[in-house]
């Protein structure tokens, strides 16, 4: 569907957007329902252009959140601007918004063609324009040939298809999506998640607000994301760097479900290969650890040590390299990769054996890694080893928020 | 019903059958029978006739039958209107004033049809609402018996309605009076016809209230049912009730062939 029609009608939609586009902007937003806090002083700032993804447990508040910015809740206190512009009073019909909500909500009662023109229709736009500008969308989202369809006659990955086109029909310069993919299935789930990153190459000036509790989609199509737990925003960074060095527990667990070992920085700082001050020396019961040093991590201190199950390896590497060793306790087979899963309370100190059962953190370490010809066996003591580049610290105050 | 058996299905079904063969089906073939009857001193009638057919379409029935369509039509379309507009001017109340408001308008079907009557023929008949003797009142009549329905109806349907497409129409900008043309009523159309047939329905059918008001001049069927079968004519009264079931029913045949397009997709 990535025919030249499709970049033209495209790019006359992108030439056409008013030019630059406009960024959204939270201040301080609580929304409460009958009395009840959902959102808490929420801040977020999204670029033009920008593509941000809100994840968050279910319940988190990332949908309030997109409601308080197409007008569907008025937030207690706090402002929310569209570019330059202050919407918290305006209702949400003078917001200029494109919306997709998570069940796409097609009107039932009208053909494809009727639902994608309905906001230009609402706008009183000319019957020339209207018949232009839903070819035009229909055409980018590659539903050209299903305009005199009701929506029961399709597919769930044609009705989002539609829903998008209905949001961008109006030309919006802020585009709202409520989990757009989750109804559907996995194979078709990635397919649509190509196509919304070539949608937005072609409208370079829309900006995104993109709300799942997917990480996957967050880490694919987001220039940003924001982490949010129990109405607070408890992370947000640019999407790599936030998956790579996490800054508190929470998003470490929730973005890529991080290994966190509870470690104690040593007294004596930098040894070996951390002559910069970049990395620091840790002690996770008997065994010396190096990793990335973190702010608020002092010597002496108590703090976590962030390693994702894919930097983990079996084999070991000629540089510098931190090695533990565990009981194998289960291995899982997925087709393309192996799970393993290693006890390493065995091998520890007794004093932090102590600690951990009080802790939530536990002495079990995950690794994925590529098929294995000869997997270990559950009761096998297995070593295995990490870069100090790849292991990450994460303050003891941060863990608890 | 969780009956499996070929025999324990079919003698659940055979039950069923016989229980509302009794209850609906019974009066409906003796009333047939004696629409078409000249005698009826047996088991069964005798003499049978479509005389009082006859007679029934020509004369003053004819002209009954009429003037309860217009009644029926009349009522129910302003109950249609009037309850579809309560419904969605309260739909956002607190449920505490929702219930006072539900229980308002339901309490006219919850009293004697002839006591609403009553208190309409007192309200009524003295300056400056005299509507005493006129056809407004058996039209007012009928509606306030029925708009319990209509209002209900659509209660119904805007509590079923999901509010995500309201909400994505205001977000295309549609302001609220285009919204409720081009979407909320739309959707809401199979429960609008529904409000619509089940007040026709009572309508043609109500003779306790309409009893108590009607004016010479404003004389409906079931109110001419009632005078002939007192009189004793009950043949005759019969065949005005085949005529005014048949009536209704062609109207709601009708009624629930409009096409709505209004269906949830599936899945
Ligand atoms: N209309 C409402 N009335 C009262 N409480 C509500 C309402 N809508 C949401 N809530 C509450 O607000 C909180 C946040 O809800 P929200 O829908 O924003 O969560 P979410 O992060 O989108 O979750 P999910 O991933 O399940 O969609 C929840 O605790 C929910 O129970
Ligand atoms: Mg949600």
């Amino acid at each position: 569907m990535a025919s030249d029609l499709a970049l033209d009608s495209a790019r006359s939609v992108a030439r056409s957007a008013r030019e630059p586009g406009s960024g959204i902007c939270f201040e301080d937003v609580t929304v409460a329902y009958k009395g009840t806090v959902v959102l808490e002083r929420f801040s977020l700032t999204v670029a033009p252009g920008e593509i941000m993804a809100i994840i968050g447990p279910s319940g988190s508040g990332k949908t309030t959140a997109l409601r308080a910015v197409a007008g569907f809740v008025r937030p207690v206190s706090g402002r929310i601007q569209i570019g330059e512009r202050d919407v918290t009073d305006l209702p949400p019909y003078e917001r200029d918004l494109g919306m997709v909500v998570q069940n796409y909500a097609l009107f039932p009662h009208m053909r494809v063609d009727e639902n994608v023109a309905f906001g230009l229709r609402a706008r009183k736009e000319a019957d020339t324009t209207v018949y232009g500008r839903v070819q035009e969308c229909l055409r980018m989202v590659g539903m050209l040939n299903y305009a005199r369809r009701y929506p029961r006659e399709l597919s769930g990955g044609q009705q989002q298809r539609v829903a998008i086109a209905r949001a961008l029909a109006i030309r919006p310069r802020v585009l709202l999506l409520d989990e757009p993919l989750s109804a559907l299935d996995a194979q078709i789930r990635r397919s649509m998640l190509d196509e919304l990153a070539r949608l937005h190459r072609e409208l370079p000036a829309l900006t995104v607000l993109y709300v799942t509790h997917d990480q996957t989609e967050a880490l694919t199509l987001a220039d940003r994301i924001a982490i949010m737990r129990d109405g607070r925003l408890v992370a947000t960074g640019r999407s790599h760097a936030l998956y790579r060095l996490p800054t508190n527990r929470f998003a470490a667990e929730f973005l890529g479900r991080a290994n966190l070992l509870t470690v104690r920085r040593e007294a004596t700082s930098g040894a070996g290969s951390a002559s910069d001050g970049v990395f620091a020396r840790v002690r996770f019961g008997d065994v010396s650890l190096l990793a990335r040093s973190a702010e608020g991590v002092s010597a002496g201190d108590e703090c976590l040590l962030c390693i994702r199950p894919h930097d983990i390896g079996l084999q070991r590497p000629p540089a510098p390299v931190n090695a533990l060793v565990g009981t194998v306790q289960s291995v899982v087979w997925q087709g393309d990769l192996h799970n393993v899963t290693l006890d390493l309370g065995a091998d520890l100190g007794a004093d932090l054996r102590g600690d951990l059962a009080g802790d939530r953190g536990d002495s079990i370490l995950r690794l994925v890694s590529l098929p294995l010809r000869e997997p270990p066996q559950p009761g096998d003591r297995l070593e295995v080893f990490f870069a100090p580049e790849d292991a990450v610290l994460i303050p003891a105050e941060a863990a608890h928020a | 019903m969780l009956v499996w058996s070929r025999t324990g299905r079919a003698g659940a079904w055979g039950v069923l059958a016989l229980l509302f063969g009794v209850v609906y089906g019974v009066p409906l073939v003796m009333i047939a029978l004696a629409s078409i009857a000249g005698q009826w001193n047996g088991a069964l009638p005798s003499h049978l006739s479509l005389g009082h057919y006859a007679e029934a379409l020509d004369g003053d029935s004819a002209a009954q039958l009429r003037v309860s369509i217009v009644t029926g039509a009349v009522a129910s379309a302003v109950a249609m209107f009037l309850g579809s507009w309560a419904a969605l001017a309260l739909r956002n109340l607190r449920p505490a004033p929702r219930r006072l408001f539900d229980m308002v308008f339901f309490l006219p079907s919850a009293v004697p049809s002839v006591s609403v009557g009553l208190g309409l023929l007192v309200a009524f008949s003295r300056q400056p609402l005299l509507l005493n003797g006129t056809t407004l009142i058996v039209i007012i009549a009928h509606f306030v018996l029925i708009s319990a329905f209509t209002y209900g109806n659509v209660s119904a349907g805007l509590s079923r309605l999901p509010p995500e497409f309201e909400l994505v129409a205001a977000s295309l900008g549609a302001r609220p009076g285009y919204r409720l043309r081009r979407v909320t009523l739309p959707l809401l159309t199979p429960y609008l016809i529904a409000a619509f047939s089940l007040s026709f329905a009572m309508s043609m059918g109500e003779v306790g209230a309409t009893i108590m008001v009607y004016p010479p001049g404003w004389v409906t069927l079931p109110v001419g049912i009632f005078a002939l079968t007192d009189r004793g004519e009950v043949f005759a009264g019969a065949a005005l009730t085949m005529l005014l079931a048949i009536t209704t029913l062609i109207v709601l045949l009708g009624l629930s062939r409009i096409p709505t397009k209004a269906v949830t997709r599936q899945g």
